[in-house]
């Protein structure tokens, strides 16, 4: 007997075609949502608070009701929706500018007051809309197109461990890090947006997953040079595992 | 103090008469931030919209808190914020995105003393910030303007009718003056039909494909097109909603213009004009966008000279300008920030102009 | 019997997939989509893939768009 065992999700729109770069883990990562919310039945429950940045179009791959935001707000537009309808999964999926950098507020807030919302980061370490600029993520010795001879600590300082900082908000029901590297953390991060979409569902607080992703146009690198890069230099500093689950008694330490 | 205003006629400040009336209004969800001089009206939300079992959020910033209006109107809902001058200014981008989303955005402006920290005295400095906008894009925000207690509670119901009814955000542009006075305020019932929004609200994308609520365009003839449309609407909203008060000017030599809490003292002022022979007139537009500029232009083919009194450097005595379009001088009596010029002091320089 | 299906006009050659199939079933083709990219093709004369769906779930673009096992 033979048996589907992969498919497009039907929570993506009909004969879609993602605007992402080749070999941008990106599209990965809009697939997993698109899988999640199939699998947990939130299709037509779920409202999108969209970013600005190489996520700015998600709506036009996710078949949901989306509010676009200002760049950072998403996660307040989130809070608006939530607060307003309670009843609804609420998400957002941001990047690592727009969570972190000009969202940080928004986003810290958010987990604090313990939002029932479920956020997708993914950081790609750089500013890839706009052509590679250093971000709140950016390695430290990156080079970027503003940071020419690498990141150095006294003019750039340090990059923002997202994770850890969303676990140590007491609002915080789960938080972890993923990376889509090889297939077998690709099947690690879904299981992990699962639980954040999981945690809104029963009520128990803001649901957080940074993914650590490729920005291959933007660091010159081939796919597959990328992922290489993603395993070699940023799990070094961004550490993939769950940092809090409150559904596993696994609490947010400072190390 | 929300007791109080649990009579239908009571003794209250500006600030408490617009909370209330946005309860009564409906509004299902208010975030802010505190700023004074309009902290009351947080305040009073706090309690009240908890008690009520609707959503307060004591929001991160004036960002977050316009934002979270835009979220929850997203969703049909009736939302407002409040806040005063400089906080306003960190809106500006926000009110853009939710003209071009059209959303039903109700925004309470307190104005006081800028540029920017400025101080709390009363101001009607943001003028232009209402009526002309800090964002970036062709937009226009409905400002309502009220001179009384009273009317800041009649304005606010008005404000989201209109914000619902023309999917666009909307200004109650008062100042420290209103929202720290206090009169006597009678809560009428709410009458303004309500808007049907299925049409547009996000519910979730049961039984159909998922709605977009954005003004991301990357197209320059999807824009043009977007424009074009948002313009007739504002054509529609001009032709509909300008509304403004008379008094005295059947015969008025002299047109006074002037908006919000100061022309209650030009009110006064044209009375001793008249009693000193000089025949006085107002205008009071009651909105501020959609300006009354054809009445306005009117009144100056009959009157000698028009008149602005302003709480600022002079900033709606463009827009009069614009309308009277040089048939006749255009002065202005203004007082940079604080209490508006008295009666007195108004009379004082109109017989120096004339 | 196992079996993928690709739909080359998504295909944007980035190559991934071909690095992930443990039976090295997919390769770079002579075809060209409408994006201009040179395509990937499958090409399993035996009948050697075991539906393990690590090229779909690799593809970052949906270009495997089903896999069957059996």
């Amino acid at each position: 007997m033979t048996t589907q065992v992969f498919k497009i999700p039907d929570s993506l729109r009909k004969d879609v075609k993602y605007s992402f770069c080749p070999g941008c883990d990106h599209g990965v990562a809009v697939r997993l949502v698109a899988e999640v919310l199939d699998e947990l039945n939130l299709k037509e429950k779920a409202i999108l608070a969209a970013s600005i940045g190489c996520s700015v179009t998600i709506y036009d791959f996710l078949n949901v009701d989306s509010i676009e935001s200002p760049h950072g707000r998403a996660m307040a537009e989130a809070t608006g929706v939530k607060r307003a309808r309670p009843d609804k999964f609420v998400f957002t999926y941001q990047g690592d500018g727009d969570f972190a950098s000009i969202g940080l507020a928004e986003s810290l807030h958010a987990a604090l007051r313990g939002e029932k919302i479920s956020a997708i980061c993914i950081n790609n370490t750089t500013y890839g809309m706009t052509g590679g600029q250093l971000g709140p993520t950016t390695l430290l010795g990156q080079v970027t197109t503003t940071s020419p001879t690498g990141r150095n600590l006294e003019y750039y300082g340090y990059p923002i461990k997202i994770a850890e900082h969303i676990a140590l908000c007491e609002g915080t029901a789960f938080s972890a890090r993923v990376s889509l590297d090889t297939v077998a953390n690709i099947r690690k991060a879904k299981e992990a947006i699962k639980k954040a979409f999981e945690v809104q569902i029963k009520g128990l607080g803001f649901g957080f997953v940074e993914i650590l992703s490729t920005c291959p146009t933007n660091w010159k690198m081939t796919p597959d040079q990328a992922h290489e890069r993603v395993r070699n230099e940023m799990m070094k500093t961004f550490v993939p595992g769950i940092y809090k689950d409150i559904t596993n008694n696994k609490q947010a330490v400072l190390v | 103090m929300t007791q109080c205003l649990a009579e239908k006629k009571v003794l209250t400040k500006g600030n408490y008469a617009i909370a209330q009336a946005a309860i009564l209004a409906g509004c299902e969800c208010y975030f802010g931030y505190p700023i004074t001089p309009q902290s009351e009206i947080g305040e009073f939300m706090s309690g009240k919209m908890q008690e009520l079992n609707r959503a307060y959020v004591s929001a991160e910033s004036e960002l977050a808190a316009i934002n979270m209006v835009i979220g929850a109107c997203s969703t049909g809902a009736k939302a407002m914020t409040s806040s005063s001058s400089c906080a306003v200014s960190l809106m500006q981008e926000a009110l853009s995105y939710a003209t071009s989303d059209q959303l039903p955005v109700v925004l309470v402006s307190v104005m006081r003393g800028g540029p920017g920290l400025g101080n709390i005295y009363p101001s009607q400095g943001d003028y232009f910030q209402a009526t002309k906008g800090g964002g970036n894009g062709d937009y226009k925000l409905i400002v309502l303007a009220p001179s009384t207690v009273q009317e800041c509670a009649d304005l606010t119901y008005k404000a989201f009718y209109l914000a619902h009814k023309y999917k666009n955000p909307t200004v109650l542009l008062a100042d420290g003056l209103l929202g720290q006075m206090m009169e006597p305020v009678e809560f009428k019932d709410y009458t303004y039909p309500e808007i049907d929004n299925s049409s547009w609200a996000l519910t979730g994308a049961k039984g159909r494909d998922g709605r977009v609520i954005r003004s991301y365009a990357p197209l320059a003839e999807d824009q043009c097109v977007f424009l074009e449309k948002l313009y007739q609407k504002y054509k529609t909203i001009e032709e509909n909603e300008t509304e403004w008060e008379e008094i005295g000017t059947e015969d008025a030599d002299i047109l006074f213009i002037s908006f919000g809490s100061t022309s209650r003292n030009v009110k006064t002022a044209v009375k001793m004009c008249r009693e000193k022979g000089i025949k006085a007139g107002m205008l009071r537009p009651i909105t501020l966008y959609p300006f009354p500029n054809k009445r306005i232009k009117e009144l100056s083919e009959k009157v000698k000279k028009v008149i602005t009194v302003e709480v600022n450097m002079g900033q709606m005595i463009n827009d009069v300008k614009l309308a009277v379009n040089g048939k006749v001088p255009v002065e202005l009596i203004n007082k940079p920030v604080g209490a508006p010029p008295a009666p007195e002091e108004i009379l004082l320089k109109v017989e120096d102009l004339i | 019997m196992s079996n993928i299906v690709i739909d080359s006009n998504k295909c944007k050659a980035c190559y991934l997939c071909i690095k992930e199939c443990p039976k090295n079933l997919i390769r770079v083709s002579e075809k060209t989509n409408n994006l201009g990219n040179k395509v990937v093709e499958f090409n399993d004369p035996e009948n050697k893939c075991i539906g393990c769906a690590m090229c779909a779930t690799r593809c970052p673009d949906l270009a495997i768009t089903e896999v069957y096992r059996g």
